[in-house]
C-alpha cells in the first residue's frame, strides 16, 4: 500500500501505471521514429515494433487494472489479435514497398573538399 | 488487365488463421447488438471485412468461387425479405410495423421475450443485406467483370 496525497495505491494500481505508461513511452518513441526517419522502411520498422510493444503493454495495464474476468479474457483476445495482424500488416506493406522499387536511404556521399562552396 | 497476384505465404497463412475467427466476432456483435454497442450493420461489415481480407490475400478467384456474384444477390434480396417479413408479419397479426410483441402468440413466448427475439430476427436480416450489398461493391470496385 503506498500513500500518495490522498489515495491509497495497491499493488495491482501501482503495477497498472508502471505498465500503462511504459506503453506510452513506446508508443511516444514510434511516434517519433515515425516524424523523424527518413524513408518507408526506417519509419515502419519503428512504428511496427514500437506500436505492437506499446498495445501490449497498455492492454497487459488494464487487464492487471480489471483483474480476472470475462473483460480481461477479451482484452487477451485483442491482444493476441494485434501481437498476429500488426506485424503480418508490417511485413506486407514492407514487401509491396520493395516490389515497388522503393530505394531504402542512404546517407549522400561527403564531398571531396570540405569547405563552402566558391561563390 | 492486372492479373499478376505475389503470393505471400505469411500473409496467406495469417488471413486463413484470422478469418474464421473474424467472422465468429461478426456473429457475435450482429447476436449481441441489442445489449451492447453493434448490431446488424457494423457485424455485416466485419463480415464482408473477413470477406475483403481474403480478397486481398488470394487473389479474386479464390473468393469468388467460394461466394459468386449470383449467391450475393439472392442473399441481398433474402435480408430485406428477413426484414420486410418479420415487419408485415406484425402488421398482419394487428399491431404496428416491427411491432414484436404481436409475434408472442406465435412463439410462444413472453412479450419481452418476443421483442427480444424479434429485433434479433430483424438484426439478422440487416446483417445479411450489409454483407452482401458491401461484398458486391468490393466485387464491382476491385474485380474483374464477369463473364459474359
Amino acid at each position: 500500500m503506498l500513500t500518495l496525497g490522498n489515495t491509497n495505491l495497491a499493488a495491482n494500481d501501482i503495477c497498472a501505471i508502471v505498465l500503462i505508461v511504459g506503453g506510452l513511452f513506446f508508443f511516444f518513441t514510434s511516434t517519433v521514429g515515425l516524424l523523424r526517419f527518413p524513408d518507408l522502411y526506417s519509419r515502419m520498422h519503428a512504428t511496427g515494433k514500437g506500436d505492437t510493444l506499446a498495445v501490449l503493454l497498455i492492454i497487459s495495464g488494464a487487464i492487471v487494472h480489471h483483474g480476472l474476468n470475462l473483460n480481461s479474457a477479451k482484452l487477451t483476445l485483442i491482444a493476441l489479435f494485434v501481437f498476429i495482424a500488426n506485424p503480418t500488416a508490417t511485413h506486407a506493406i514492407g514487401r509491396a514497398a520493395y516490389r515497388c522499387g522503393i530505394k531504402p536511404w542512404r546517407r549522400k556521399p561527403e564531398p571531396s573538399n570540405s569547405g563552402e562552396p566558391k561563390k | 488487365m492486372l492479373t499478376k497476384i505475389y503470393e505471400n505465404l505469411i500473409v496467406q497463412t495469417v488471413c486463413r488463421i484470422m478469418v474464421p475467427f473474424i467472422q465468429v466476432y461478426a456473429l457475435y456483435v450482429i447476436a449481441h447488438g441489442h445489449y451492447s454497442p453493434g448490431g446488424g450493420f457494423q457485424g455485416g461489415v466485419i463480415l464482408t471485412a473477413s470477406l475483403a481480407l481474403l480478397f486481398l490475400a488470394y487473389g479474386q478467384g479464390a473468393v469468388i468461387s467460394r461466394m459468386g456474384r449470383r449467391i450475393t444477390i439472392v442473399l441481398c434480396g433474402l435480408g430485406v425479405f428477413i426484414y420486410a417479413g418479420i415487419g408485415l408479419l406484425c402488421l398482419l397479426l394487428g399491431g404496428n410495423f416491427l411491432d414484436y410483441a404481436q409475434l408472442a402468440p406465435i412463439l410462444g413466448v413472453s412479450i419481452p421475450r418476443a421483442r427480444s427475439l424479434g429485433i434479433l430476427g430483424v438484426e439478422i436480416g440487416v446483417g445479411l443485406t450489409v454483407m452482401s450489398a458491401m461484398y458486391s461493391i468490393i466485387l464491382d470496385i476491385a474485380g474483374s467483370p464477369p463473364a459474359e
